[in-house]
């Protein structure tokens, strides 16, 4: 914030559109502050070093009869300055990026809190009132910390608008926090390499305009049973919960089988055993995806225990049950 | 101008008892080459190895920038696709660029530049070149396994999985090549620490001995830690200990602290070779005296030892604790003084010089211009707040890129052509160099400059699909690639084709002063007979031209053709 008083920050502003998408966040702007201080620092020491080699070039380029003089071999004063001077430079720029970077990592105290689980390939965000939803809702203005953990392999949470970044690290917690700042919808992306569909671990912030507008959404969002059909509430956690990944419906398997017709068809699995597909067999590949692996495909279904409620189980073999 | 008679070659009709015999032509056979203990002969192995490695790695990016081209699927789906660009970056590592210029172009000029006749370990140099081989005979089972697809950096638990013959394959041979540089590290340092020439005092040598002595010092101490992670990471793999895999009560970010501990320092083997290779070229190419020499040597070292302390950075945002990473930061930036020292000292040199623009000083200078634009943005990931937003990104791929291929690859293309009369013996069309380096030159800022927008943008890495917004940026980076691409087959047919059609090189078409130009092109199988006198290898005045030998000769020696002494060496087409 402060560094705004003495470095002419003339593109670090909301609308800075050529290198930065939009400021989200309140430190956003002390973030972009610091890049263009540096990029100001690093496009003068590029355009003299450019500038000089290409004068060197002109002017000392080989002429016939023209040898080259003889200069000093060194000079203990210029060599100790271009020492230096990038030095102390080096020591401003470790300082501002230093004490943002604290502002940007050290959670208030007071703050709504969020769950997040990650895993192949799709987000949770856990609500303090249980409700899972894989887009991260937020209120504005308001600080927001999520308590991040890892279903499988290393993730990596980012939102580019609010500049903010922290992996997620299977066998521990990590922390982030941000204050959104502007109300809207911003791309929320997986940034460590996390497999084939690393790519598609793409989802969005929701950043309310105020937190009346955002415990609405919430509790609408959380009745869900009541406010929709079983079928249509099954389609809602299909599409937002990850299935849509490697379940079809069109009748191609990609990682998992199509849910197509799948109902009421027998499944043969890998161990030779079979079973017809009722809503006990559905039931138990939510909960316990590794124990049965239908033939053809891979065990690499991460369980839902704890994720969906009965309910939602219920929901959604209803809406498999409608694929027909 | 006279004409030189190549006397080397066996088509000329010179009596077989006035042939002359250099390095190449005193044997023949296969056994001759792959038995041989010549350092030069081992380099010309490394050099072709380091070349197929290159355009096979180099055919993988094509083929990655085409896929990019378009969101959608264009050749390949996302698994290949994620194959492709762990290949892609592991051969180019672990085969281009750590062999690059010191196995390769070391090998060849480091001896002859101590005036001394081989390494001080002949046969190890050869068990090098073979670990070397043995090395990559495991990434090609990997490749032909399949299913490679960490990315090069093997971060755990991603890598720890059932089925994964390919990633045990890859990772033996990372451990495989990892003796190779050991064994050639070892061979540097001991020939550099025993085999000087009268007079050649520790800081009389070249700077690019200086900087092969510093990337042997990484090597050797930095290699071990990376065999050893590798060994854990295989055993892991194996036998599920819980070493890496929090399944297993392992800890992921430990490997990544193993896995930098040696890869960051490896980044300095991979760019002070190249740095002292443009040591050598501008001062050459300027004819001056290097300036700064001891700034210049000092900064290879400090380089070396500062790169040790400074793993951490790659990993502002694993969830390391945050003074751990505080410190980091401060401690990567103290990497970046010597590296702005040895820049202002190369632009000195060329003050008040005489710039003759051949091909090796093309690359020379493009070098430069790569390097500012490369080791400025380090800045940005160093610096802490900046660093979060911009870690994973595009704009890290740029970076690295701007660096390990842009510079150390520019740095190898320039040492290439800068000693190819050398180690050849013949001359290349300069016009045909100066075109690829041209098109090197464009077609790689093409790729890498737009990728820095990508980056700060909101563009990850390793993304096999992205956002429409990015698709421009991404049209213009492949198109950067193919004339990159094209430029470097350019490049390579026309030194190829000197070997068939060129004209025989003088002993010093440049005018160095360094021991190497001292001895005929090609040098003949022992070198030199007597250890030679060395003196200040940068006292350019030393060597004037001969317009009758078309090369440089030392001053003694010119006698009654003073007048002459205006080069003209460039002017051959």
């Amino acid at each position: 914030m402060q560094m705004k008083l003495f470095i002419p920050n003339l593109l670090a502003n909301d609308e800075a559109g050529f290198w930065f998408p939009p400021q989200g966040s309140t430190v956003a702007e002390s973030v972009d502050s610091v890049y263009f201080f540096i990029l100001y620092v690093c496009t003068f020491f590029f355009v003299l070093i450019v500038g000089l080699m290409v004068l060197f070039m002109i002017k000392y380029r080989h002429r016939p009869g023209v040898e080259a003089q003889k200069t000093a071999t060194h000079n203990l004063t210029l060599e100790l300055s271009w020492s230096v001077i990038p030095t102390l430079l080096t020591i401003v720029m470790f300082w501002v990026g230093f004490t943002s970077y604290l502002d940007m990592r050290t959670p208030p105290s007071s703050a709504y809190e969020i769950d997040v689980v990650a895993k192949k390939w799709v987000w949770a965000f856990k609500y303090p009132n249980g409700w899972i939803e894989s887009e991260l809702h937020v209120p504005k203005g308001e600080n927001v910390t999520l308590t991040m953990a890892s279903d499988d392999v290393l993730h990596s949470l980012w939102v580019p608008a609010f500049r903010t970044k922290m992996d997620v690290v299977p066998g521990r917690y990590t922390q982030l926090w941000f204050n959104a700042t502007k109300a809207g919808e911003y791309h929320l992306m997986c940034a460590e390499y996390c497999g084939q569909k690393h790519s598609q671990m793409i989802t969005k912030v929701v950043v309310h305009e105020t937190r009346g507008d955002f415990d609405k959404w919430l509790k609408i969002a959380s009745d869900i049973h009541k406010n929709k059909t079983p079928v249509e509430a099954g389609e809602y956690f299909y599409k937002t919960r990850g299935c849509i990944q490697c379940h079809t419906l069109d009748g191609i398997p990609k990682n998992g089988p199509s849910f197509k017709g799948l109902f009421g068809k027998e499944r043969k699995f890998t161990d030779g055993s079979s079973v017809v597909a009722d809503a006990n067999y559905i039931r138990t590949s939510i909960l316990e995806p590794q124990a049965k692996i239908v033939n053809g495909f891979r065990p690499i279904m991460p369980t839902f225990k704890g994720q969906l409620t009965d309910e939602d189980i219920t929901a959604i073999i209803a809406f498999i049950k409608s694929q027909k | 101008m006279a004409t030189v008679v190549d006397s080397s070659d066996p088509k000329s009709n010179y009596p077989i008892q006035y042939r002359e015999l250099n390095y190449l032509n005193c044997s023949k056979g296969w056994k001759s080459w792959f038995f041989t203990l010549d350092h030069k002969r081992i380099g010309i192995m490394y050099l072709m190895g380091v070349t197929v490695s290159f355009f096979l790695g180099g055919l993988f990016a094509m083929l990655l920038r085409t896929e990019l081209l378009s969101p959608a699927k264009i050749l390949m789906g996302p698994d290949t696709y994620n194959q492709m660009f762990t290949l892609h970056g592991a051969i180019m590592t672990f085969l281009v660029i750590i062999p690059g210029v010191p196995a390769a172009i070391g090998n060849i000029i480091l001896p002859v530049m101590l005036g001394a006749k081989d390494v001080a370990f002949p046969r190890m140099n050869l068990g090098s070149f073979y670990l070397w081989m043995f090395g990559a005979t495991f990434f090609l089972a990997a490749l032909v396994i399949g299913g490679l697809d960490t990315g090069w950096t093997f971060y755990t638990p991603y890598s720890v999985r059932e089925n994964n013959a390919s990633i045990i394959a890859a990772l033996l041979g990372v451990f495989v090549l990892g003796f190779s540089s050991i064994f050639t590290g070892l061979n540097f340092i001991v020939t550099i620490h025993t085999m000087r020439p009268p007079g050649m005092t520790w800081f009389k040598m070249p700077l690019f001995l200086w900087a092969l002595y510093a990337t042997a010092l990484i090597q050797i101490l930095a290699t071990p830690v990376l065999g050893i992670t590798g060994l854990l990471l295989i055993v892991e793999n194996v036998f599920r200990i819980g070493i890496f895999d929090p399944s297993l009560g392992g800890d992921p970010v430990l490997f990544q602290h193993f896995f930098w501990f040696y890869s960051h320092p490896a980044v300095y083997v991979m760019i002070l070779p190249a740095m002292g290779v443009i040591s050598e070229v501008i001062a050459v190419h300027s004819r001056k005296h290097i300036f700064g020499y001891r700034f210049i040597a000092y900064s290879s070292i400090a380089i070396a030892i500062f790169g040790f302390l400074v793993w951490g950075h790659h990993m502002f945002v694993s969830g390391q604790s945050k003074v751990v990473a505080v410190i980091f930061s401060a401690i990567t930036f103290s990497v970046s003084i010597p590296s702005a020292i040895k820049v202002f000292n190369w632009l000195t040199t060329m003050y008040k010089g005489s710039i003759r623009f051949t091909t090796a000083m093309c690359y020379g200078l493009s070098f430069l211009f790569i390097f500012a634009i490369g080791g400025l943005t380090g800045l940005f990931l160093a610096t802490l707040a900046t660093d979060v937003h911009l870690h994973d990104t595009y704009f890290v791929v740029a970076h690295f890129h701007y660096v390990m291929m842009g510079s150390s690859l520019m740095g190898l293309f320039a040492a290439v052509h800068h000693w190819w009369p050398k180690i050849s013996g013949k001359m290349f069309s300069e016009f045909w160099g100066r075109i690829a380096c041209l098109g090197v030159f464009l077609g790689f800022n093409l790729t890498f400059f737009p990728q820095f927008m990508l980056g700060t943008r909101g563009m990850p890495r390793r993304y096999y699909t992205y956002l429409p917004e990015f698709q421009e940026l991404h049209v213009l980076s492949s198109m950067g690639a193919y004339l990159l691409g094209i430029s470097s087959a350019l490049m390579v047919a026309t030194l190829v084709y000197s070997i068939y059609r060129g004209k025989k090189a003088p002993a010093n078409p440049w005018g160095g002063a360094s021991l190497e130009w001292q001895c005929s092109s090609p040098p003949p199988h022992n070198n030199f007979d007597h250890p030679p006198l060395a003196g200040d290898p940068y006292v350019m005045e030393s060597v004037v031209y001969n317009e009758e030998i078309g090369g440089f000769v030392p001053a003694e020696c010119q006698g009654d053709n003073n007048g002459s002494g205006t080069a003209a060496g460039e002017k051959e087409v």
